[in-house]
């Protein structure tokens, strides 16, 4: 990976999982051995509100801020949220919005979080295993089978889209 | 070295941890409530008091005991606990006291964006800034090195991005809590009647002034060689923000904010051609550098308010005041679909009543459909506006008046408001409604001393807030449950309304995003209790 920081900023309501999903990143990216800094908000985000976390990974992240009108990638969770978020992308910047994954074939609603982070996975020169690592450190055993048929099955939807 | 991904509050925890803690203090509020849940999680003693005065006054008795504490807040909790602040910078402490204060700028969830820094300059007292979570592990240490050393609270200022976003620290190694000596006496230190009280604050400047001298040397100023054109002086995450916008730049950035090195930036500032001071808040390093005589630039007036971000740190350096791009609008929160306050909310509106509201998540019924609310000001304010609106306004308006108040934030500082009632009637009397939810939901579900569960949720003593308020001589003392009786609950709030009485109506009923948890913690505990009731049986035999 280059020396350039990657910018990805997430966007949803309140339990969604926007937090989740930056988390995973984050530690993905970390595991790769990069150098990683994730912001967010989320004194009020309990109550249903919108949420955006901004995760940047590279040799060396300053600001742990994606600046407006910067990110690399833009994730969004809930639909009411992606004309409200879409200035947040640089010129040229990737668009997952939540209908880039079939929510019927989804393994189940909650875990469109990880189904977007599976197709944002193929922008990104972050190795499978790191990926695999991440989504098992951030939740409990149970859901692991079924969050990883999330990813492979976003990775294969933005596959699908190009 | 283990290295992790940490957040600026886990981080602090793990400097508590590693440090030699042996108490952590504190009351919740966003951004500050994640560390002592993280030292707790970690091993270490923490506990949450009523407010931030009680949590900072066990950490300084604990201080003066010879331990190492910490008590942690957000920044309108410094306000609660000043007043055995600015004291407590006279007396000094023998152990080691930090007092984490966490500043809101912007308000993602605060009722305002008071800049902390000033309670440093105000009280006297060192102050540290860090700039991202590896900066607030090393500071959190610093920081007890220091007020052991100079014997004095030292203030440790986060702000929200700094508490809430997480980056790489390793952490070095752990030193576990020292034995805490004997009591040793100590009148003329910490009995602050004005004869010792005189001499202590010539002490504490004395102290300031060594601490000043020794700034210009300490390796709390990091320096970035760079062009001799712009030089930017900055402190906390502003400083990385600062590191990225103006790539070139010298930067001189400061963890030690209070005392300042004055020669070593004045030094910087003769090094450069043009010198910019990059802060968040209120203009205070400006202010105080250029009192120094040192020639430095301040941010222009709109960049007082907000966050800044790497974009905001290019105009002001570029001192580009064109209008900044608006930042996305998206969905406010709201109270949760099934929180159990929207009867209660429902039934104002219906009767019309004049709400003096507090601060929590209740707060949210002031939006649409209810607009039910009529003042939110501060922590436990509620009473004393509404019994100030009783007291004035006409009596039809009068009659109208409710105060409404969460369980946490009742016993957080709405209690003293209780006694007022009791002891200022209004003529119409007044009617305080309990939102009793049986957490401190807001902040993310922490216990309080109503709930009967400690910090990490072990049973404890459990404040009755309808005995207390029986106790103080209200005459009208009610418990309802809203969900379960929302006829009964507006019927009730009717007739005490129409009364000239003083009431306490408590509409009780579990958060719904805590009630799971509640039940969770409530078995343990009575498992706990029937297996230590099994033992002390089989002792007694």
């Amino acid at each position: 990976m280059s020396s350039r920081v990657v910018n990805v900023v997430f966007a949803g309501l309140g339990g969604q999982g926007v937090i989740k999903a930056s988390d995973i990143l984050a530690d993905a990216a970390f595991r790769a051995g990069l150098d990683v800094k994730k912001a967010e908000v989320h004194g009020m985000s309990q109550r249903g509100g919108s949420v955006t976390s901004d995760v940047r990974f590279g040799a060396k992240v300053l600001s742990p801020m994606v600046p407006p009108g910067e990110a690399d990638y833009l994730v969004v969770l809930a639909p009411s949220e992606v004309e409200v978020t879409k200035g947040l992308l640089r010129p040229g910047g990737v668009l997952f919005p939540p209908d880039l994954v079939d929510e019927a074939k989804l393994p189940n609603a909650r875990s469109l979080n990880v189904a977007l982070l599976g197709a944002l996975a193929r922008h990104l020169d972050l190795a499978e295993e790191h990926w695999t690592a991440a989504i098992r450190a951030a939740l409990p055993e149970r859901l692991h089978e079924l969050n990883e048929r999330a990813f492979r099955l976003g990775r294969d939807a933005a596959l699908e889209r190009r | 070295m283990e290295r992790r991904l940490l957040s600026g509050d886990e981080a602090v925890a793990a400097a508590a941890l590693d440090g030699g803690v042996h108490l952590g203090t504190g009351y919740p509020g966003t951004p500050s409530t994640e560390i002592l849940e993280a030292f707790s999680a970690l091993g270490g003693r923490a506990q949450w008091a009523p407010n931030e005065k009680v949590a900072l006054e066990v950490s300084l008795g604990a201080a003066f005991g010879g331990a190492r504490a910490i008590v942690t807040m957000k920044h309108v909790g410094l306000n609660v606990a000043a007043d055995p602040l600015f004291t407590a910078a006279y007396t000094g402490v023998s152990g080691a006291l930090v007092v984490v204060a966490a500043d809101d700028p912007g308000m993602a969830s605060s009722q305002n964006e008071q800049d902390s820094r000033r309670y440093a300059i105000a009280a006297g007292l060192p102050m540290l800034e860090p700039s991202d979570s590896q900066d607030a592990y090393d500071l959190a240490l610093a920081a007890l090195d220091l007020s052991h050393r100079w014997q004095l609270p030292v203030l440790l200022r986060m702000t929200t991005r700094v508490c809430h976003s997480k980056s790489i620290v390793a952490r070095s190694a752990r030193s576990a809590p020292a034995p805490v000596p004997p009591f040793a006496r100590d009148i003329a230190g910490r009995v602050m009647i004005p004869a010792y009280a005189r001499p202590a604050h010539r002490r504490l400047r004395k102290k300031l002034e060594s601490l000043a001298a020794w700034s210009e040397t300490a390796p709390l100023t990091v320096k970035r060689e760079g062009s001799a054109a712009l030089g930017v002086v900055a402190s906390g995450v502003a400083a990385r923000h600062a590191a990225e916008a103006a790539p070139e730049a010298s930067l001189l950035e400061l963890k030690l904010t209070h005392p300042l090195p004055l020669e070593k930036i004045r030094a910087f500032a003769a090094s450069v051609k043009r010198c910019v001071v990059i802060e968040e808040g209120d203009p205070i390093l400006a202010d105080a550098l250029r009192a120094a005589g040192i020639p430095v630039e301040a941010k222009p007036e709109p960049f007082r308010f907000g966050e800044l971000n790497v974009d905001r740190v290019r105009r002001i350096v570029a001192k580009d005041l064109s209008p900044e791009p608006e930042p996305p609008k998206g969905k406010p929160p709201q109270l949760c679909e099934a929180c159990p306050y929207h009867p209660v909310y429902g039934t104002l509106r219906k009767l019309d009543c004049i709400v003096a509201g507090d601060i929590g998540c209740y707060t949210l019924g002031v939006l649409p459909p209810y607009q039910g609310m009529d003042t939110c000001v501060a922590m436990g304010a509620s009473l004393g506006v509404g019994l100030g609106l009783r007291h004035v306004l006409p009596e039809q308006d009068a009659r109208r008046v409710v105060s409404i108040i969460g369980d946490s934030t009742f016993v957080h500082t709405g209690v003293n408001g209780l006694v007022e009632m009791v002891y200022n009637p209004p003529p119409t009397g007044h009617v305080l409604i309990i939102l009793d939810n049986g957490t401190t939901a807001m902040t993310g579900q922490q216990e309080h001393p109503g709930t009967g569960r400690t910090l990490a949720h072990d049973a404890t003593g459990k404040l009755s807030i309808e005995g207390l308020a029986r106790a103080l001589g209200v005459p009208n003392v009610d418990v309802i449950d809203p969900i379960q009786d929302p006829a009964g609950f507006e019927k009730l709030l009717a007739g005490r309304l129409a009364r000239s009485e003083l009431s306490v109506i408590v509409a009780r009923r579990p958060c719904i995003l805590a009630a799971a948890d509640i039940r969770k913690y409530e078995k343990a505990n009575a498992a706990k209790a029937s297996a230590c009731a099994a033992c002390a049986e089989a002792e007694n035999v």
